[in-house]
């Protein structure tokens, strides 16, 4: 099961938005890609999950261009969970969950006790199954994102696409909606902006820049104090425990400067 | 769906849709300016299906067999097919407020139907509904220009529709006006307001096939509609070709919605109301929901045509006034709901 890019390029409304972006997703492994708002994380997604058509280069699904299988059989070994998906309807949390076995189920195929099975399993998966009766509109937003979450696992992917997943989530959640995923049995990607949680839970972590693919490594290797001031712009101080994982600590204008100490707070900012 | 409705449970729920059905149409032949018994009724079909020979008043039964059941069975399959594409259009526009006659596809095609009617590419059985179905077809085509330059939100597509209505609806008036004869022109104003007088057998060989197959287009569809709940990239994500079942959707829609119109012309608030109420008694999921709309739809239609032929005594009213009139107070009451809800 290998998902690979070879020099894709999209453009939309007449920019450029992915240039030349080349990589190869390892089996069972969690990529993280990190960048800018609008550096293309999400264009990248769906340009792997075979939503969108690239302008020139190819998404390889198991050696074959992704947009020749069938959508159907790409849904069976690829869920994708976008950045945000909303909806109007009154759809109870379970049925959320229960459109992830579609494409395994034929205009005139029943659903089955199995599929009732694996929706249970993903819904104690998320921990949502206490609130599986409740109506879509009636949960927070971190509810409906593990609800995504489910769906996507319900689905039976070997490889997972996960747009900024920890969206709306608390601290609590957040790490354990990550460490949920990268304990399934998966291959993942996922949009992330926290460079923490990128460096605690990915093996490898992609840096996209202005549509293009700037660093890709491992963390301790990509997540370099140049070059995050690079890319985001912010000063950074990066230890390493004795894990190997490294930890992030951000630093405002205020601590590196002691000329700046006696100014007032709102100052430093409006001069930051 | 999935625990609620096993297979005893929806053969059950099929025979109840369909015996509601029968007896609706059996409502629709008995009752009228002149009110015959509900045995006269069944006498009647007997006689005429199976020749059973029950000795009955010529009248009588040229009342109910040419006129009354003729009738109820248009209005049937016409307000399951506007449900239906209502249904269908709002699941996969993502809109509650999408359905034929919002959406200009009725509009376009009246323009269509009139088009053949009046001008007279080759009038015949088939030729106004072909005419109806490229009016709806290029009317939705319009106006899904225009939503998507206008920013594809749900105002949008709105207000694109009624920028189309308006359109085509001056186009048929131009056509009428400057082609029609005035008692074509009178004729054709009544027509354009919904109205089933003058419909007989040979309209319901064509709109009973219609909606069976618009029915069946649609059920063949429904877990693809589910698919839909979360966006178009949510359904493709799901494995949904979602170009194919936009084209299949859409196409039938219109079909529907333009054999209905080039037989009884643009009825309002059904395709947009009945919906909602379906999915206030039966849920969301498509499997179940496309068919209880079709059923309330056919209901509400014969009941419609009902009140349409009753409520003033030796005149018959356009049953688009009727629907209008229930529709309108039923919609806003859904808008508050939905608002509270939001
Ligand atoms: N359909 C589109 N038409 C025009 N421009 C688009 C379209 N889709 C994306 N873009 C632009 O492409 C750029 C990259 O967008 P993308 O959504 O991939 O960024 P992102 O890295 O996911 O950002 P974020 O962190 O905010 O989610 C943005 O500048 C965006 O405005
Ligand atoms: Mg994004």
């Amino acid at each position: 099961m290998t998902l690979s890019a070879d020099h894709v390029s999209w453009s939309a409304g007449g920019s450029d938005i992915l240039k030349g972006v080349s990589l190869a997703v390892e089996t069972g492994e969690f990529l993280g890609i990190i960048g800018p708002n609008g550096s293309g994380k999400t264009s990248l997604m769906s340009l792997l999950a075979g939503i969108r058509k690239p302008r020139s280069g190819a998404v390889l699904l198991d050696g074959t261009p992704i947009g020749e299988l069938g959508r159907r059989t790409v849904a069976q070994r690829l869920a994708f969970v976008e950045q945000q998906a909303d909806t109007g309807e009154r759809i109870t949390a379970r049925q959320a969950v229960e459109l992830g076995r579609t494409p395994y189920l034929g205009p005139l195929s029943p659903w089955s006790s199995q599929d009732d099975g694996i929706v249970d399993a993903a819904l104690e998966n998320v921990d949502m199954a206490h609130l599986a009766g409740r109506f879509w509109h009636t949960l927070s937003g971190g509810e409906r994102q593990r609800l995504h979450i489910a769906r996507a696992l319900a689905q039976e992917p070997r490889i997972l696409l996960l747009d900024e997943p920890t969206n709306h989530l608390d601290i609590g959640h957040q790490i354990s909606l990550l460490d949920l995923v990268q304990r399934q049995d998966l291959t993942v990607v996922a949009a992330l902006h926290d460079l923490n949680h990128a460096a605690m839970f990915c093996n490898r972590i992609a840096v996209m820049q202005g549509g293009r693919l700037v660093a890709l490594g491992q963390p301790r290797d990509v997540l370099t104090e140049a070059r995050i001031r690079d890319v985001f712009g912010v000063d950074v101080d990066i230890e390493q425990d004795s894990g190997g994982i490294c930890h992030i600590r951000f630093l405002t204008r205020r601590s590196q400067g002691r000329t700046n100490v006696t100014r007032p707070a709102s100052l430093s900012v409006m001069g930051a | 769906m999935s625990r609620t409705l096993t297979s005893i449970g929806r053969t059950g729920a099929a025979f109840a849709a369909l015996a509601i059905l029968l007896i609706a149409l059996w409502l629709g032949a008995a009752i009228g300016e002149t009110a015959i018994p509900f045995s006269t009724v069944a006498q009647t079909v007997a006689n005429r299906l199976w020749n059973a020979g029950y000795p009955l008043e010529p009248i009588d039964e040229g009342i109910i067999w040419s006129y009354r059941l003729s009738r109820a069975v248009v209005a049937a399959s016409c307000g399951a097919a506007l449900a239906l594409s209502g249904a269908v259009l709002q699941s996969l526009l993502r809109n509650p407020l999408a359905d034929p006659y919002i959406l200009g596809i009725s509009a376009g095609a009246s323009t269509g139907a009139v088009s053949i009617a009046i001008l007279g590419f080759g009038a015949g059985m088939l030729t106004m509904p072909l005419g109806a179905f490229l009016g709806a077809l290029i009317a939705f085509l319009l106006v899904s220009v225009l939503a998507v330059k206008a920013g594809r939100g749900t105002a949008a597509i709105i207000l694109a529709g009624v920028a189309g209505s308006q359109l085509f609806n001056a186009l048929t008036s131009f056509i009428v006006t400057k082609a029609a004869t005035a008692e074509q022109a009178r004729g054709i104003m009544f027509w354009l307001l919904g109205n089933l007088s003058g419909v007989r057998w040979p309209d319901a060989w064509l709109a009973v096939p219609a909606a069976l197959v618009g029915l069946a287009v649609c059920l063949w569809h429904a877990r693809a509609l589910d698919a839909f709940t979360f966006g178009s990239e949510a359904a493709a994500s799901l494995g949904i070709s979602v170009r194919r079942t936009y084209l299949a959707l859409v196409g039938v829609s219109a079909m529907m919605t333009a054999v209905m119109v080039s037989i009884v012309g643009s009825i309002g608030f059904v395709g947009l109301v009945i919906p909602h109420a379906a999915r206030m008694l039966v849920g969301v999921r498509h499997g179940v929901l496309l068919p209880a709309a079709a059923l309330i739809g056919a209901v509400f239609m014969i009941v419609a045509d009902i009140l349409s032929r009753t409520l003033i005594p030796g005149q018959v009213l356009p049953i688009g006034v009727i629907t209008a009139l229930v529709g309108a107070p039923a919609f806003a009451l859904i808008l508050g709901q939905r608002r509270a809800r939001a």
